[in-house]
């Protein structure tokens, strides 16, 4: 039972009291890149999703192999590797959505929760857990992106997953779109918010 | 028969003996908290991880298996990716026609309904060859031949001209719809490499583009292309569209790759229209 108790706070922990973008602050450049609309945003998440659950399992059960000296190097091969593969099947399967996220699915590599979580997570435990716990990063990672590009997407162009929200005689009546959210400044004070709110209901991740 | 050593896990003292103590003398931990060390654990390291053999050897390996992966995805999904990007160039040539919606139903259809033609000019603007406009549509033109697309929008007769340029930050490009005047602009269709996001991308934008329908390219007979000016100027003797604010070398760049592709055609636009043999011509 304290075993499960374990995998599942492995599981469960980034996604709200240990989230890698809210209370880590890792992984904010793509957070504003790509939150413009929904649909990149979603698909960002779950390829960050894939390649931190994958990359930490791979690592894991190598972590006894690898020189201590070049492991940095290794790490980057692997993840390397897999995003690049992520990259070759969206071109593949979704090739919209990959000219879209041009540079950022690339960018993947430097992501700062994937080298976190390899050095600090996968060296030191063993697969399964590992899984879980890219698979947990990476989803709070997703959940903070979906959220901000809720609002960007309704604010900004009013409309979400490209489907029109804002009827259109609002705009007749004058209601403008916010050019502001589009902006990648506000993907900033949106995502401080979100850091606001987080802390405000969740008392003890405040800093004294 | 040499003794063991124990270490306490609390404090690090080290007990030397048959057995654990049953409390360390220093701290009081109980005998569990103690683990075997020393030389009668049995050597598990045959090799030092650390050796810069064993690091060459592992990292080459690593490479070589990483290398072959790569490559294998690389050549299983190369066909679909390659059908992908022919798609898209196809969708951007229609882009330039405004009046499709691209949203409904296949592209590729639309497009061997649309586009009657795929020609190569001469610099004087006659017809060298005449291509396959569904499966040759790709095909690059040689050195001092032109590209152009002749699309039946309607019943009435579009020519597509490809256009390529610089931008801020790399490379831009699109395609211009002419109607068979030779002069009117039908559509435009822009794209770009990396400007900047919110700015120079903008004229990517339906917005910027719908500008330029109607827009005429010649001046008295003469080709003189459409400026891009800073809202609220004029320019004379030239039919114009706003830039976009905050992005002057995006909307220039814009700006000359319309005057230099499009000015490589002069010949070919100030042929009179072809005689209407269109039946046996323009297939």
């Amino acid at each position: 039972m304290k075993m499960n108790e374990e995998l599942k706070n492995t599981l469960l922990g980034p996604l709200s009291k240990n989230n890698p973008i809210s209370v880590q602050v890792l992984g904010i450049c793509s957070a504003l890149a790509v939150t413009v609309e929904m649909k990149p945003a979603l698909v960002m998440g779950v390829s960050v999703m894939i390649i931190v659950a994958l990359s930490n399992v791979v690592i894991s059960l190598i972590r006894n192999t690898i020189p201590n000296s070049v492991r940095i190097i290794v790490q980057l091969v692997v993840v390397a590797a897999l995003v690049t593969v992520v990259s070759e099947f969206l071109k593949a399967f979704a090739f919209d959505v990959s000219v879209q996220l041009s540079v950022y699915i690339g960018l993947i590599i430097t992501n700062c929760i994937l080298m976190g979580r390899l050095e600090a997570f996968a060296m030191a435990n063993k697969p399964w857990a590992s899984f879980l716990d890219g698979l947990g990063n990476g989803l709070g990672y997703a959940i903070i992106l979906v959220v901000t590009a809720f609002f960007r997407e309704l604010f900004g162009s009013g409309s979400l997953l490209g489907y029109r929200i804002v009827p259109q005689s609002w705009y007749e009546a004058g209601y403008v779109d916010n050019g502001l959210m589009m902006l990648p400044s506000m993907a900033l004070i949106l995502l401080a918010c979100i850091i606001w709110v987080h802390r405000a209901v969740d008392k003890e991740l405040q800093e004294k | 028969m040499a003794t063991k050593k124990f270490r306490c896990k609390v404090c690090s003292y080290i007990y030397e003996g048959e057995q654990a103590p049953e409390k360390c003398p220093v701290c009081n931990a109980p005998a569990s908290e103690f683990e075997l060390v020393g030389e009668d654990k049995p050597e598990k390291k045959t090799f030092n991880k650390n050796s810069n053999t064993y690091i060459l050897v592992y990292t080459a390996v690593i490479v070589v298996i990483v290398s072959l992966l790569l490559s294998f995805t690389s050549a299983m999904l190369k066909a679909r990716q390659d059908d992908n990007v022919k798609l898209d160039t196809k969708k951007q040539i229609l882009s330039s026609l405004p009046t499709l919606d691209l949203t409904q139903g296949d592209v590729a259809t639309l497009y061997a309904n649309t586009i009657v033609a795929y020609e190569l000019l001469d610099v004087e603007g006659n017809v060298v060859s005449k291509l396959d406009p569904v499966d040759d549509f790709d095909v690059k033109a040689a050195e001092g031949q032109l590209p152009l697309y002749v699309a039946n929008v309607d019943g009435a007769t579009k020519y597509i001209i490809p256009l390529n340029g610089a931008g801020l930050w790399g490379a831009i490009w699109g395609y211009i719809a002419l109607n068979d005047d030779k002069n009117t602009v039908y559509g435009v269709y822009f794209s770009h490499a990396s400007e900047t996001p919110g700015l120079g991308s903008n004229i990517a934008t339906p917005k910027f583009q719908k500008q330029f329908e109607g827009k005429q390219i010649m001046n008295n007979g003469v080709f003189v292309s459409i400026a891009i000016v800073k809202e609220g100027q004029k320019v004379v003797g030239q039919d114009q569209v706003d830039g976009i604010s905050g992005s002057t070398i995006t909307s220039k760049g814009v700006e000359s790759m319309l005057k230099n592709s499009i000015g490589a055609y002069s010949a070919f636009l100030d042929k009179p229209q072809q005689p209407t043999n269109e039946g046996g011509n323009e297939l």
